[in-house]
């Protein structure tokens, strides 16, 4: 292994020196001899071959025949999926978690709460930084792409409606933003009462009157919980408009999906510790989980039904599921995949694990014609792993993004190569 | 997110500050002949003048369940010891291992379990937790773990806030651990003693006290101190350096109470008449527990040359730091804790939570270890980590094993099991599987260190105490008895 390993990575510095130097025509790959797991109708690949040509996936199957001119990587039976979905998080929005300064997903307008208003307007997206460390240090790690989210970790921020977020991919570039995938986030329940009123009847108050602001501008008043800017945003989200909700208690989620239902909203599910009490109903009004997948403890009265078999429950019942975490999400997307192995040990399929990473965000958030899937016309973005790629002891071998090799370095590999000298010169006195 | 009371500490925490104690800088010179035991290596000795800490007020009452005689039989066993025997039993007798070997015979009415394609290892054990003084539901009136009212509180123990109906235990129980020891929070520049605890269920903490486990100490380096005082209520410490001195001026403290009560035994021993007794003081013995060796120095500390500031202070008055807790950057002085006999205690992954955390590299606990005479930990400071110690060391041998660094399981089972035993000092009574020693065990579906690894059967003194084959029980807790979460309606 360590052998073709290293042979994989000589190929792909060519490649790599080739695109620097402004030379290259070639423009196909190869990936020849994987374990393809395509999360599309061509199912798993045991020997399989995926040509890609510029940014687009342009074939999938066996003994494909490598371009004049191709780039050709033999995976020697190595795993390869879809990029991985790096969760709800404020990648390339912040920096370090507790230094202000560098901390951009929130909109904290620091006002008493009866001059509070709700600011759907705000969209933390234009402030993506796409030369963050977090996003190397994440990418290297087999996660491509990543919604950022308004307000996390937990949502938090001066507002229970967050603000908009939207899809990014993390291969570096500065417009970043995946078409599509815009979407409203609002936080629900206790973790969220003390910016919205103390309570959940007071939090769909607020919301049921900042709709009717939208509907009946004239009713706003001087009062008005809505600028007319913020009238605007959530008016485009009043016509089938995405609306991802974090939200826990199994009878708050259900009253998260009727607000959305009457008000023309698609909603998802953040959180849903105890989603899976009302997993039927939500398989029926077919609205997706983004799943906490180690949510145990109760944590608050909200999460008193938190377990490990969620995932699971809720996969068996027909809801669609995906992943995210509540605790750091950023800086600890690269631990995404452990949890979706977590919801395997305990029950979920391994294939369905493996859609929550991939095909299944990418359908939440309107991306699944060009992300999330092994197949034909879809964008390259593609991992090569050591082995399963649930298995903590894996690794990503290498990742592509839209077509392109990643550099597999961060500040992080940086650190190691340096102490790494020092303990290894200290090993030798 | 309670990782925000340890970790994290306190950015809200703006309960009024009481008035620092008055620390001074002493009048150093008491500091006489007993300090300055610089430069050797391991535990220091004893200091002069010699201090015996008085009896446990609060002593355990665990007494370990009686329990057949077991044979765990035809298992993949790590020791715990650096060794692996294929197909080999763990034979069990009053509780305490009898035999690990292959072909063991089962004593008359033995119980048997079949371990054939299992693997078999000692009790996990985290050194750093927070279950029962943060427990779920995180609730104020249950947030007991840290007494952030004054930057030096040795007087207090964790062990008075534990709430044993803690949720968290059982989850950690289901996830292999046998052994924790509960800390206070890191809010304060030492934050009070902790607690060694057996993982069984009982309604009160001495209950679940492990016998004779010597004590430790909490203190905490770097931002967490800084943020609660300096910033939070505008007193010191305030920096770095106020760290430095505000442990300094503790240690001083208590080197002038050892003084006082030696001089005073003394008199007595001279046979004076109208000696004064001096005044006892709850932070001062815990203190000066610490510079007699008694009790053992958990230190949390992220930056490496604030762990190298504080192992020169240890030289400087005379103690061990027994561990680093969470040292993200301890990869960089990996040879000075050998060298000096400190173990690190160590995420496999979070990093950049705080300037103090970002650069948390995977790699950290694979280079710990690679020192010579290293030791290195997998702890969890965290009510979802400690479910899953045995994926975290999984997760830190894979890195190491991408450096060129042989990872077996029979070595990195030891960062969860006889490295965090000998920084709790109980490495004789448990953390591998050793005649004579605790029986506590787990039998784990597969090779532990996968992410779908599960533990079958987790026995504490023999018995078992979670098996996974059998129907979920009511819960442990309490707190979860009677409330809806187990069906839905």
């Amino acid at each position: 292994m360590k052998f073709a390993c290293s042979i994989c990575i000589a190929t792909l510095l060519a490649a790599l020196e080739l695109v620097a130097s402004g030379s290259a025509v070639a423009t196909d790959t190869l990936i020849r001899g994987a374990k393809v797991y395509t999360i599309a109708a061509e199912g798993t690949l045991d020997n399989g071959d995926v040509l890609v040509h510029d940014d687009k996936i342009a074939a999938v199957g066996t003994g494909l025949t490598a371009p004049a001119g191709a780039t050709v990587i033999d995976a020697n039976g190595r795993v390869l999926t879809p990029g991985f979905f790096g969760g709800l998080t404020a990648i390339g929005l912040e920096e370090v978690q507790l230094e202000d300064s560098t901390v951009e997903e929130s909109l904290d307008i620091k006002a008493p709460f009866h001059e509070a208003q709700l600011r759907p307007e705000f969209d933390p997206t234009v402030a993506f930084n796409p030369r963050s460390t977090v996003v190397p240090v994440t990418r290297v790690e087999g996660v491509t792409w990543t919604v950022l989210a308004p307000g996390t970790p937990v949502f938090g921020g001066g507002n229970f409606v967050t603000g908009q977020g939207a899809a990014v991919t993390l291969d570096g570039r500065f417009d970043a933003e995946l078409a599509g995938s815009r979407s409203l986030f609002v936080n629900l329940g206790a973790d969220a009462f003390s910016i919205s009123g103390g309570s959940l009847a007071a939090q769909l108050m607020l919301l049921d009157q900042a709709v009717r602001e939208v509907r009946t501008p004239a009713s706003a008043g001087k009062h008005a919980l809505l600028t007319p800017a913020g009238r605007e945003a959530l008016g485009r989200y009043l016509n089938d408009g995405r609306v991802v909700f974090h939200v826990d208690r199994a009878a708050d989620i259900r009253q998260a999906v009727a607000f959305a239902k009457r008000n023309h909203m698609k909603p998802v599910i953040a959180g849903g510790s105890e989603a899976w009490v009302v997993a039927a109903d939500l398989a029926r009004d077919k609205v997706p989980v983004i799943v906490v997948a180690l949510a145990d403890l109760a944590g608050d009265f909200d999460r008193i039904g938190a377990r490990l078999d969620n995932a699971a429950l809720l996969q068996k019942a027909g809801v669609t599921i995906s992943f995210m975490l509540d605790d750091e999400p950023t800086h600890n997307a690269r631990r995404l995949r452990q949890t979706a192995g977590v919801a395997v040990a305990h029950g979920l399929p391994f294939d369905a694990a493996l859609a929550g990473l991939t095909a299944n965000p990418a359908d939440i958030f309107g991306l699944g014609a060009t992300r999330g899937r092994i197949a034909r016309g879809q964008t390259a973005d593609l991992v090569l792993w050591t082995g399963d790629p649930l298995e903590v002891s894996t690794l990503a071998d290498q990742v592509w993004i839209a077509g392109r090799p990643v550099e597999m370095r961060s500040r992080q590999t940086e650190l190691r190569d340096r102490y790494l000298e020092r303990v290894k010169q200290h090993q030798a006195r | 997110m309670k990782r925000m009371f340890c970790v994290m500490v306190c950015a809200a925490l703006v309960a009024a500050c009481a008035t620092p104690p008055q620390q001074g800088d002493g009048s150093g010179s008491s500091a006489g002949k007993s300090v300055a035991r610089g430069g050797k290596k391991g535990p220091p000795q004893p200091l002069s003048p010699p201090w015996t800490l008085p009896a446990d007020p609060y002593p355990s009452t665990y007494k370990p369940p009686q329990s057949p005689p077991t044979l765990i039989r035809g298992g993949i066993v790590l020791t715990g010891t650096g060794e692996r025997l294929d197909g080999a039993d763990v034979l069990i007798v009053d509780g305490r291992i009898r035999a690990v070997g292959k072909n063991l015979e089962a004593p008359a009415g033995a119980r048997v379990i079949d371990a054939q394609n299992r693997w078999v290892t000692p009790g996990l054990i985290d050194v750093h937790s927070h279950l029962g003084v943060y427990p779920s539901p995180a609730m104020n009136g249950l947030s007991d773990g840290n007494e952030a009212t004054s930057p030096v509180t040795a007087n207090v123990w964790a062990e008075h806030s534990v709430h044993p109906q803690d949720p968290g235990f059982q989850r950690a129980l289901e996830g292999g651990v046998t052994t924790l020891e509960i800390l206070p929070g890191s809010a304060n520049l030492v934050g009070g003693r902790s607690v060694v605890l057996k993982n069984v269920p009982a309604v009160t903490y001495q209950g679940m006290k492990f016998p004779g486990a010597p004590y430790g100490l909490k203190m905490a380096c770097g931002e967490n101190p800084k943020r609660v005082y300096g910033q939070g209520k505008k007193t010191a410490p305030s920096t770095q350096m106020g760290n430095m001195a505000g442990y300094r001026a503790a240690w001083i403290e208590a080197q002038e109470y050892m003084r006082d009560v030696q001089e005073y035994q003394d008199k007595l021993a001279r046979g004076e008449k109208d000696v004064k007794v001096p005044k006892r003081d709850l932070k001062l013995d815990t203190l000066a527990g610490v510079l007699s060796g008694q009790i053992r120095v958990q230190m949390h500390c992220y930056r490496a040359e604030e762990m190298a500031e504080v192992i020169d202070m240890s030289k400087e008055f005379g103690y061990h730091v027994a561990a680093f807790h969470h040292g993200v950057e301890a990869y960089k002085i990996a040879d000075l804790l050998a060298e000096n006999g400190v173990c690190a205690a160590l995420w496999a992954d979070w990093w950049g939570f705080k300037m103090e955390a970002y650069d948390g590299i995977q790699e950290n606990l694979a280079l710990v270890d690679a020192a010579p005479n290293s030791c290195a930990i997998v702890h969890s400071d965290s009510e979802e980590g400690i479910q899953r110690l045995n994926q975290e060391a999984g997760k830190a041998a894979a890195r190491g094993v991408r450096m060129g660094f042989a990872e077996p399981p029979e070595h990195i089972i030891k960062w969860v099991t006889s490295n965090p035993a000998k920084v709790l000092g109980i490495e004789n009574q448990t953390g591998s599987l050793e005649p004579g020693k605790m029986a506590d065990v787990v039998v784990w579906n597969g090779n532990p260190f996968s992410v779908y690894a599960l533990a079958d059967q987790v026995l504490i003194d023999g018995a078992v105490v979670f098996d996974r084959s059998q129907p979920p029980p009511k819960p442990r807790s309490d707190f979860m008895l009677g409330q809806p979460s187990g069906s839905a309606p």
